[in-house]
């Protein structure tokens, strides 16, 4: 098993989403050692000769063992050891003779990825697993790797199957012409203390309901935004209201006043009617529309001075 | 990068409670406009500011950021603190200015999140931002 490195893309003058990372790349370096090596390590002396060593290795089927003397990893040795060893008639020789001394070996806390690195630079079979104190706590072979990456992968894709039937549950049990869930937020004009929480709720209930991550992030700064306008720019405040259907959502922020003079200027990158105290907080940069703009697929801004606005927000799910 | 990487070339401190320190980052990014962050960021960023109010938090959560890092030795008050403590996102700090704080990251191989073409800061009827 290779592991590729991620290609760096050639910046092409813009802004460009990562590359792909496949999950597996992905589980190579998320994984532990320790979370898939073997505890239960058999090892030997090296006082032991190799005809115990042929034995130790017949009867649990393993093809080497780590060496230890007093408590300490002295050495390696393996099936490739005993066979030469006994084509030169040496099998009654202790152990220590004829083991690897120079020993490589990783930590258990390190990423499976280091150990892959050690497999395909050395071409050994197995590795000693060591805790940070030099202390011997597991054995680490190829197939351990890839049965703990399979294991994970089929965790993963459990907890992904039952978020989509989470999502889908609620779509496909509740039946109508059409089903929708609306959710609605208030948002009480200049506090900022509690500015973002309609966003972050909104967020939180599209990840149960299992939206794809990329989409969910777009409707959270897409409603972060919005709600963040409602708090600085109304004089009552407004309404944040979710409407979730399974192919699309519409976030609607609707209030009462001021209302928008010159929409077009509005929109216009860097155009900001936010007072000072705003600006200081880090937010009245004349970018929100432009953001939501961009991570919208449909926006709509309606606004008469004296009577108020509503910005619509479309999102496709599927 | 891991934030205890992270954490080692900034000679940072670590502020919230139960942070997290295995968590990796894959990119960086240093503003104070909480709007760029939103619009410029993408999952998995490290996030380097000099502002240190709840909203940063809010705007980290929305946009996916991993980590906060307060630069120029700020340290953010107790709301914050249990806001990101309650998200989640663990809280740095530098004594190192936006500048040096991002060039020692970026000396040490964190990358940017992209490059923008170059807009006018004429208001143009081409609104086309880069992101």
């Amino acid at each position: 098993m290779v592991v590729t490195k991620v290609q760096e893309e050639k910046s092409k003058g813009e802004t460009k989403p990562h590359p792909e990372v496949t999950k597996l790349q992905e589980l190579v370096y998320e994984l532990k050692i320790e979370q898939v090596m073997t505890r239960k390590v058999i090892t030997v002396s090296p006082e032991d000769s190799l005809r115990h060593l042929k034995e130790v290795l017949r009867l649990n089927r393993i093809s080497g063992t780590p060496v230890l003397s007093d408590g300490e990893l002295v050495g390696i040795i393996s099936i490739e050891d005993l066979i030469k060893a006994l084509e030169t008639g040496e099998i009654d020789v202790a152990i220590g003779e004829k083991m690897t001394r120079n020993i490589q070996t990783v930590y258990a806390d390190e990423s499976i990825v280091q150990a892959l690195n050690k497999f395909a630079s050395f071409g050994f079979g197995r590795l000693p697993v060591i805790n940070r104190e030099g202390k011997l706590v597991g054995i680490l072979t190829q197939g351990d790797i890839a049965r703990g990456l399979l294991r994970q992968l089929e965790m993963d894709y459990h907890e992904e199957e039952i978020h989509r039937y989470r999502a889908s549950h609620i779509f496909e049990d509740i039946i109508s012409d059409q089903t929708g869930l609306i959710l609605r937020y208030k948002v009480r004009s200049q506090d900022f203390m509690h500015c973002g929480e309609a966003a972050s709720k909104l967020k939180r209930a599209l990840e149960r309901l299992g939206a794809k991550p990329a989409t969910v992030r777009r409707i959270a700064v897409a409603s972060y935004e919005a709600e963040t306008n409602l708090v600085i720019h109304t004089t009552k405040g407004g309404e944040l209201i979710a409407e979730i259907q399974p192919e699309r959502i519409r976030i609607v922020a609707v209030d009462q006043g001021p209302g928008i003079p010159d929409i077009e200027k509005a929109m216009q990158p860097g155009f900001s009617t936010a007072p000072d105290w705003i600006r200081e907080l880090g937010f009245g940069a004349g970018m929100g529309l432009n953001n939501i703009k961009a991570c919208a697929d449909v926006m709509n801004l309606d606004s008469k001075v004296g009577i108020g606005t509503r910005l619509e927000i479309i999102i496709n799910l599927a | 990068m891991t934030l205890a990487e992270v954490l080692s070339i900034i000679e940072g401190k670590v502020i919230s409670s139960n942070a997290d320190l295995s968590k990796e980052v894959s990119m960086a990014c240093g503003a104070d406009l909480m709007s760029d962050v939103l619009a410029f960021t993408h999952a998995g960023t490290l996030l380097m500011t000099g502002l240190t109010n709840p909203q940063v938090v809010r705007t980290a959560e929305m946009a996916g950021i991993v980590a906060i890092v307060f630069v120029r030795g700020k340290l953010p008050p107790p709301e914050t603190v249990a806001l990101a403590e309650e998200k989640g996102i663990p809280l740095l700090a530098s004594k190192y200015t936006m500048y040096e704080t991002c060039g020692r990251l970026y000396q040490a191989k964190l990358p940017s999140c992209g490059l923008f073409q170059l807009t006018s800061d004429l208001w143009s009827n081409d609104s086309s931002t880069s992101c």
